[in-house]
């Protein structure tokens, strides 16, 4: 790397080899044979390196060699119908409306005619009663500890009410009672807000079950209604079973 | 002991207001079947089944006391009661799926029922048109000549020629009996075809002319017989999204732009513009449309296997231009437009550039709207789930069907006006009471959107076509 312009000041008052041009193409030329021996002698971390960035340089090259060459024959690739086809008075319309993604899961869901109840559960570990449920001490001398605490997610349902708070055992706070779910097509990223009908199912423990607990991998029935879903049977869907995947305190 | 039972004097009057006969002097109990009888005998004719309405209003369902009471009229008055014949036939309303036809590879996007119901066509997003054999209900000829979806579908009134558009701008002819297409293919359009409209029976028995519009703001009439275009008609300046040939010899045609235009069929020339919407023009339906896609057909005439028509082209011609003449009445040709503005405007197209009426009351924009085949009735079918009946001759609002949980999409009449079947986005068809207003049948069984609907003149048989790519057809 020079310095200074000398190099090119000398070419400015004295010009260049008579023979410069034909030089530099022949270089140009060995350029290949020079690359490909280095890459064949290199090793060591040197040649990961270089190895990994000669590849993806070849990549891109593929790639625009390729859209050149479609460019060039120019094929009719759209003698094929597009799918998706749609009535004249649909045609200027939007796509498919929430309710029709949803009800395509459905019928996927029927094809597969998997269980009832059948969902992808994730494997969860179980949680212990200590991380559930937390002890509340009561009596005179707050020595009693018969009663616990729920310190998850519960849902309770719409026609609920305490038991006598001197014999109440299991508390729900009303804080931490929720009432509507947000579910999402794994697929289709789409993400609704829906009332929930019921806990179905916690893979900890029964006891939570009953309780109304919601923790990670707990089935959940959820009101599908206002999506407007159809079985083919006609009868118009309202009740969903979703697992609780995330989000969960 | 004799019971003083109240006399009332009624004046039997026809829709039009024409008193028939005298004052009558009836009895307050009266029951519509009595007040058939004393109508009958007036009018002379053979007996036909009558509606009555007090003052043109409420209808004798029970006795006219009810009427009266509800009404709140005067009992020393003369009382007008209008009568209005309905149809002689009944039609039965459709219970069962009968067949499930596939065969198409893509959604079925539009099906029809030729004007005597003998053929069924339907065109799908495969570019096939397919026709279909209804007795065996099995497939009968696969018609490709298309290159892309096939929009439209549309019988020529006297059921020997098929007409289909395509989104590639083309129109093909084909032939029922064999399957083949008839004369080539019409180009002339730049974009796709939205709507197809033969000319009427009764102006040419020959069935040579159709029209078609488009969404590049154009609408030609093309001449079938030399696979030409005849004329152009221009003034839109978006997507022309219906066009109908009315019986008048007028063109209507409703676009994007917010407008309707009328245009004399003779010679192309521009009559009048419609305006008042306030968003697309989406569809639009004539007073007289059942009778002008049947033809020379009297749905009371249907057999159990129906059969083409016969007769010469006078004859047909006089039989279609005398069912013409009895359902269009005094009065001319009514035209209501739906929009995307969720309302309805009732139009004069004929005489007058204001509207007769707006009818609102959706909440969603419409998709398509029907005359009953006796015009008395409005049916419009809309994105908001519901469909709601209006009355045929002032607009008025009547009743809302609800029981669908998606968009309706479309709707079809019978031919004796009494029901009505309606296909929607939730893949279920519902067939309607029209009378008691309510949900006659639930017809499930469509696995997705149920796209088109049609059901057959002679009374038979509902056809339904959706995305699930399935023909299902219906029947008692």
């Amino acid at each position: 790397m020079p310095q200074n312009e000398h190099i090119e000041l000398h070419r400015k008052r004295h010009g260049q080899r008579l023979d410069h041009q034909e030089r530099k193409r022949k270089k140009e030329s060995r350029e290949a044979h020079e690359r490909s021996h280095k890459a064949r002698k290199m090793i060591g971390l040197k040649a990961k390196l270089y190895h990994k960035q000669r590849h993806s340089e070849k990549i891109q090259m593929k790639k625009t060699l390729k859209m050149h060459e479609q460019r060039k024959t120019k094929q009719k690739n759209d003698d094929k119908t597009p799918e998706g086809a749609v009535p004249a008075y649909l045609l200027d319309r939007e796509g498919q409306s929430r309710a029709k993604i949803l009800s395509n899961m459905i019928k996927q869901k029927r094809k597969e005619k998997a269980g009832k109840w059948e969902v992808p559960l994730p494997k969860v570990r179980a949680q212990g009663e200590t991380e559930v449920l937390k002890v509340i001490r009561t009596g005179k001398r707050q020595k009693k500890a018969w009663k616990r605490m729920v310190t998850k997610v519960c849902f309770v349902g719409d026609n609920f009410t305490r038991k006598p708070p001197k014999y109440e055992r299991f508390i729900r706070p009303m804080g931490l009672r929720f009432k509507k779910a947000h579910v999402t097509h794994p697929e289709l990223k789409a993400t609704f807000c829906l009332p929930i009908l019921g806990v179905k199912k916690n893979p900890s423990s029964p006891l939570y079950t009953t309780l109304g607990v919601i923790t990670k991998g707990t089935v959940v029935e959820v009101n599908v209604s206002e999506l407007g879903l159809v079985t083919q049977g006609g009868k118009v869907i309202w009740g969903e079973i979703s697992p609780i995947l995330s989000n969960v305190y | 002991m004799s019971s003083d039972v109240e006399r009332l004097l009624i004046q039997f009057q026809d829709e039009a207001g024409e008193p028939l006969g005298s004052p009558f002097d009836v009895p307050l109990d009266i029951t519509p079947d009595k007040l058939q009888l004393v109508c009958n005998a007036l009018l002379q004719k053979e007996p036909v089944p009558l509606a009555f309405f007090v003052r043109g209003e409420a209808e004798v369902v029970e006795s006219l006391r009810v009427c009266v009471k509800a009404l709140g009229v005067e009992t020393e008055a003369v009382l007008p009661v209008v009568y209005q014949p309905q149809a002689v036939f009944r039609v039965r309303a459709v219970a069962r799926c009968t067949s499930s036809l596939q065969g198409h590879t893509e959604a079925v996007i539009s099906a029809a029922f030729s004007p005597t119901g003998k053929y069924l066509a339907s065109g799908s997003g495969d570019t096939t048109v397919r026709f279909w054999d209804l007795t065996t209900e099995t497939p009968q000829h696969t018609s490709r000549g298309h290159s892309h979806w096939v929009l439209t579908i549309s019988w020529s009134p006297d059921g020997r020629k098929l007409a289909s558009g395509c989104k590639n701008s083309q129109i093909c002819i084909w032939d029922p009996v064999t399957g083949q297409q008839m004369g080539k293919t019409l180009t002339g359009h730049t974009k796709w075809i939205t709507w197809i409209s033969w000319e009427p029976l009764h102006l040419n028995p020959e069935c040579r002319y159709l029209a078609s519009s488009s969404k590049d703001g154009a609408v030609r009439v093309w001449d079938v017989v030399l696979g030409r275009c005849e004329r152009i008609l221009t003034g839109h300046t978006q997507s022309v999204t219906c066009v109908k040939w009315g019986g008048d010899g007028l063109l209507y045609t409703s676009s994007q732009d917010r407008t309707i235009k009328v245009w004399r069929a003779k010679d192309g020339v521009q009559c009048r513009t419609l305006q008042g919407h306030a968003h697309w023009v989406n569809t639009l339906a004539l007073s007289t449309d059942y009778v002008l896609r049947t033809g020379a057909f009297e749905p009371a005439d249907a057999t159990i296997n129906p059969q083409d028509q016969t007769g010469t082209f006078e004859e047909l011609k006089e039989k279609a231009l005398q069912r013409y003449n009895k359902v269009r009445g005094e009065a001319p040709e009514r035209l209501v437009s739906g929009s995307d503005d969720f309302t309805l405007f009732l139009w004069n197209p004929a005489e007058d550039k204001k509207p007769l009426a707006r009818l609102t009351g959706h909440s969603a924009l419409i998709n398509e709207v029907l005359f009953s085949p006796d015009t008395r009735l409005l049916a419009s079918a809309s994105f908001d789930k519901s469909i709601k009946i209006w009355d045929g001759r002032t607009g008025k609002y009547l009743q809302s069907l609800r029981g669908h949980v998606a968009a309706v999409y479309q709707v079809a009449w019978s031919a004796d006006s009494r029901l009505m079947v309606s296909g929607s986005s939730d893949s279920t068809l519902k067939v309607w009471d029209i009378k008691t207003g309510k949900l006659h049948t639930d017809l499930p069984g469509h696995a997705d959107e149920v796209f088109a609907v049609d059901w057959s003149p002679d009374g038979q048989r509902v056809v339904s076509g959706g995305k699930d790519k399935c023909l299902r057809i219906w029947r008692r």
